[in-house]
């Protein structure tokens, strides 16, 4: 249970860390980013990641801020997950966010694990993707070649793999405004508490005159990235928001789900199961959430 | 691979610059460089909370964290808690011998230092709290009611002294 031996790196700034990936990848070194490690560090020590070298970037201050930029929430990468959970900021202008913050893990992990990390990591099992899948989330990264943004459904490609470079760093989650009239859950079921879901359900919709618009939801846990339930969107559009409703799209996401993963705490069966009953309850706390 | 470090950490207030393998965690840095074996080693993948040490004034996994990430921070252990002119023990100690909050001992420094983050915070925590911010801490003894009680206790004595 001790990681095995790499080299190590805390390159000071930004342009000096990209610098570095950039030299290490040129080197044929593989190396990895340790941002927060919570993620990171029980892989190393069940070695099953055995990086070269780790870049820390524990020293990028100013990667670490929650700021209103003109009504879009933008985040930097190594913000705390504490910090945004703390943050009154973060919790009105992004309510499923912060309510997905506050999901992950235990205190211990939020003070020490970062916004980005979960981002950057992709584990399918993360409430965090499957959220950025239903807001308007935009990614900034800083490679070589400069800075970029990319938007969610480009970003996430895989089971723990996204779209970045290796020589490319996350540095900032950005959010389009939310909707004041906007409604929105996440709902997800997990043995213990802190522990990482079997399987949840993140979703947004308006509830315009009685009716469904905008549907968005996204289900995690089940496929090696987090997925939009499309079937179960198209579905609700334009119907009454109600019970009976709610109960069809449950099963229609169910349904649409490809080949959910199996281990030995959940089957493939069961997570398709519990897809259609957090989509129901998901929605109807949506529908009766008042503002 | 894997060159030595020079890192410069306070621990319950003494300054330590060490040189340090890149791998090693702060648990194993604390208790192998340091000796300060209060904090306990359990699942070294941080599901138990046995490790549980305060980093700038946070909870955090210290097998979770390499030593050389806690490098120019803060670090607080439970051989801290002890009031260290008189010796008496720190309430929140003496309210886990007093409502029998362990038995074999081994998570006890964990859920202590995780009940000193709680109760800096929140002096009056309700049950739900609690329970909340005990979570992420494993006991394989107690069932965890006393463990419910004792911080209950230290929440109340707490708040009738200075101390703490």
């Amino acid at each position: 249970m001790k990681p095995a031996p790499f080299d190590y790196h805390a390159p000071a700034t930004l342009d000096e860390a990209v610098a570095l990936l950039t030299r290490l990848e040129d080197e044929g070194c593989d190396m990895k980013i340790i941002a927060g490690g919570q993620s990171l560090m029980p892989m190393l020590a069940l070695r099953v990641a055995r990086p070269e070298a780790l870049v820390d970037l524990r020293r990028l201050d100013t990667l670490n801020y929650i700021r209103d930029d003109a009504g879009t929430l933008a985040i930097g990468a190594m913000t705390s997950k504490q910090a945004a959970a703390d943050s009154a900021l973060v919790k009105r202008a992004q309510p499923l966010f912060h309510a997905a913050t506050e999901l992950v893990g235990h205190r211990q992990i939020r003070n020490r694990g970062s916004v980005g990390g979960s981002f950057a990591h992709a584990d399918p099992a993360s409430e965090y993707p499957a959220v950025a899948l239903v807001l308007d989330t935009e990614f900034e990264a800083v490679g070589p070649d400069g800075a970029r943004t990319i938007p969610a459904d480009e970003f996430f490609v895989t089971y723990m793999t996204t779209s970045l470079e290796t020589t490319e760093v996350l540095t900032a989650v950005r959010f389009a405004p939310f909707a004041p009239q906007r409604r929105w859950a996440i709902q997800e079921f997990a043995r213990r508490n802190g522990d990482l879901a079997l399987a949840g359900v993140a979703l947004t919709l308006n509830v315009d005159g009685g009716l469904c618009r905008d549907v968005r939801i996204a289900a995690f846990g089940v496929e090696a990235t987090a997925v939009r339930l499309t079937a179960a969107e198209q579905l609700l559009e334009g119907q009454p928001a109600q019970a009976a409703q709610f109960e069809q799209a449950g099963k229609a996401g169910a349904a649409q789900l490809d080949d959910p993963m199996s281990c030995i705490h959940a089957s493939s069966a069961y997570r398709r199961h519990l897809i259609g009953v957090l989509t129901t309850r998901a929605l109807g706390e949506a529908a009766a959430r008042t503002h | 691979m894997s060159s030595k470090q020079r890192i410069e950490v306070r621990v319950n207030g003494t300054r330590y610059v060490r040189e340090v393998e890149a791998r090693l965690t702060l648990a194993d840095f604390l208790r192998h460089e340091l000796s300060l074996g209060g904090t306990h080693v359990g699942c070294e993948h941080g599901i138990c909370g046995a490790c549980t040490v305060l980093i700038n004034d946070q909870s955090a996994r210290s097998c979770l964290t390499l030593a050389v990430q806690a490098d120019d921070c803060d670090i607080t252990t439970v051989e801290n808690l002890r009031n260290p002119e008189t010796g008496a023990l720190h309430p929140i100690q003496q309210s886990f011998v007093d409502a029998h909050g362990l038995q074999c001992g081994f998570c006890t420094p964990g859920f202590m230092m995780t009940t000193l983050e709680l109760l800096r915070e929140n002096p009056d925590p309700s049950d739900e709290q609690i329970k909340e911010a005990l979570g992420g801490n494993l006991c394989r003894c107690t069932g965890y009611q006393s463990i419910m009680d004792s911080v209950r206790l230290a929440a109340q004595r707490m708040k009738s002294s200075t101390l703490g």
